[in-house]
């Protein structure tokens, strides 16, 4: 525990730089959506995008996955990444049929 | 921490060699169990919001929605996740004091991360006062007198924009607000009941009786007896294990807030 809480001291200006980070991408998303730079669609995506970026950032390193096992990194990874897959599956198709052909 | 973690399993494994088995198990994951256990549970929480999110967007897709969130609305909901995002700052502090053994300064970065996620829980809350006097209703509950603003018409027209917006934040604020009584009970122990409960009869007594909240500040009784119940079956001095696994769901509710705050309101915004 003396080791790991002295490996943590060595790097903890790391995490103010991800605070940092996090900070100004919110700021960039606010500033994109309030003016409007993008059509909704092309919107959708770019502030998803940053949010994935943001989520990997607080994962990896404020919630230490980063510095876990690899069985462990990746089979939360994977597992939790196939569910959101799956629903995608069992939603999207019909939002697509609802959208061309109309509510009925 | 997996540094750590995989010495006591190296430990372990010497153990067994010299032929003391039995006492302990490697662990899978090279992770203690309360850590792997917190993270299975945030894994099946992340589809319970992954369920809401696409329930969301599933509805934006084939409604014509809204855009009613004004500069106020997105200059708070900014000001809620820069609060968020610093919460998740101090908590890391918070936990390398723990792991240095450091427990004044472990007490204040947990009190630093509650305050954060308090001043998120007031201004969402003010948020919400607002929004639902300006006649942002749920389908099928009573209109808001003299409320005939654009929230009105948006309540009438679209009734998915409140359900869903409802729905989202009130889990995520929920959840906010069990991680602030969390990491009171892990900063305070049972000095943080009575704390508790004296927020809850306040807020009972304080907040008026149409305000949604003189209902939901009931969710703090249930956590106080909750809470009662953990603290006197099982007191235990919590340590930096305990704040991290802590540190773990705290850290996860500003995760969500990270695509709730884009999707619900960056996309609603009125120009």
């Amino acid at each position: 525990m003396t080791h790991d809480a002295a490996t943590h001291d060595d790097s903890k200006g790391q995490y103010f730089w991800v605070w940092g980070a996090l900070l100004v991408l919110t700021a960039i998303e606010v500033v994109l959506a309030y003016r409007q730079v993008f059509q909704p669609v092309r919107m959708l995506e770019v502030l998803l995008l940053l949010s994935v970026i943001k989520s990997a950032l607080i994962i990896g390193y404020f919630m230490h996955l980063k510095f876990e096992t690899a069985l462990m990194r990746w089979l939360l990874v994977i597992s939790v990444t196939g569910c959101f897959i799956i629903m995608y599956f069992f939603f999207f198709p019909d939002a697509g049929r609802v959208l061309r052909l109309g509510v009925q | 921490m997996a540094d750590a973690t995989l010495q006591h399993g190296s430990v372990q494994h010497d153990s067994v060699q010299h032929g003391v088995s039995g006492e302990f198990e490697a662990p899978l994951f090279g992770a203690y169990s309360k850590k792997v256990g917190m993270w299975l549970f945030l894994a099946s929480d992340s589809l319970t919001f992954g369920a809401l999110l696409v329930a969301f967007s599933y509805n934006r897709i084939y409604t014509a929605w809204p855009t009613p969130f004004g500069k106020d609305s997105i200059i708070n909901a900014t000001i809620m996740t820069a609060c968020l995002l610093s919460s998740s700052l101090t908590m890391v502090l918070g936990v390398f004091a723990a792991q240095r053994g450091d427990r004044s300064w472990t007490r204040t970065w947990l009190l630093a991360t509650m305050f954060f996620g308090t001043a998120f829980i007031v201004l969402h809350g003010m948020e919400w006062t607002k929004l639902i006097r300006e006649g942002l209703t749920l389908p099928g509950f009573p209109k808001i007198a003299g409320a005939e603003g654009e929230f009105a018409k948006v309540s009438a027209s679209t009734p998915q924009f409140p359900a869903t917006f409802f729905g989202l934040t009130a889990m995520h604020m929920l959840h906010v607000t069990i991680g602030v009584i969390y990491l009171g009970v892990v900063a305070l122990r049972k000095w943080f009941l009575p704390i508790l409960g004296v927020i809850y009869v306040a807020g009972y007594f304080l907040i008026p009786s149409n305000n949604i909240f003189h209902y939901g500040i009931h969710a703090l009784l249930i956590c106080l007896i909750v809470a009662s119940i953990i603290l006197f079956l099982k007191p235990k001095d919590y340590d930096a294990h305990d704040v991290e696994v802590a540190g773990l769901y705290w850290h996860f509710v500003d995760l969500v807030w990270m695509f709730i705050f884009p999707l619900v309101y960056l996309m609603s915004t009125r120009v």
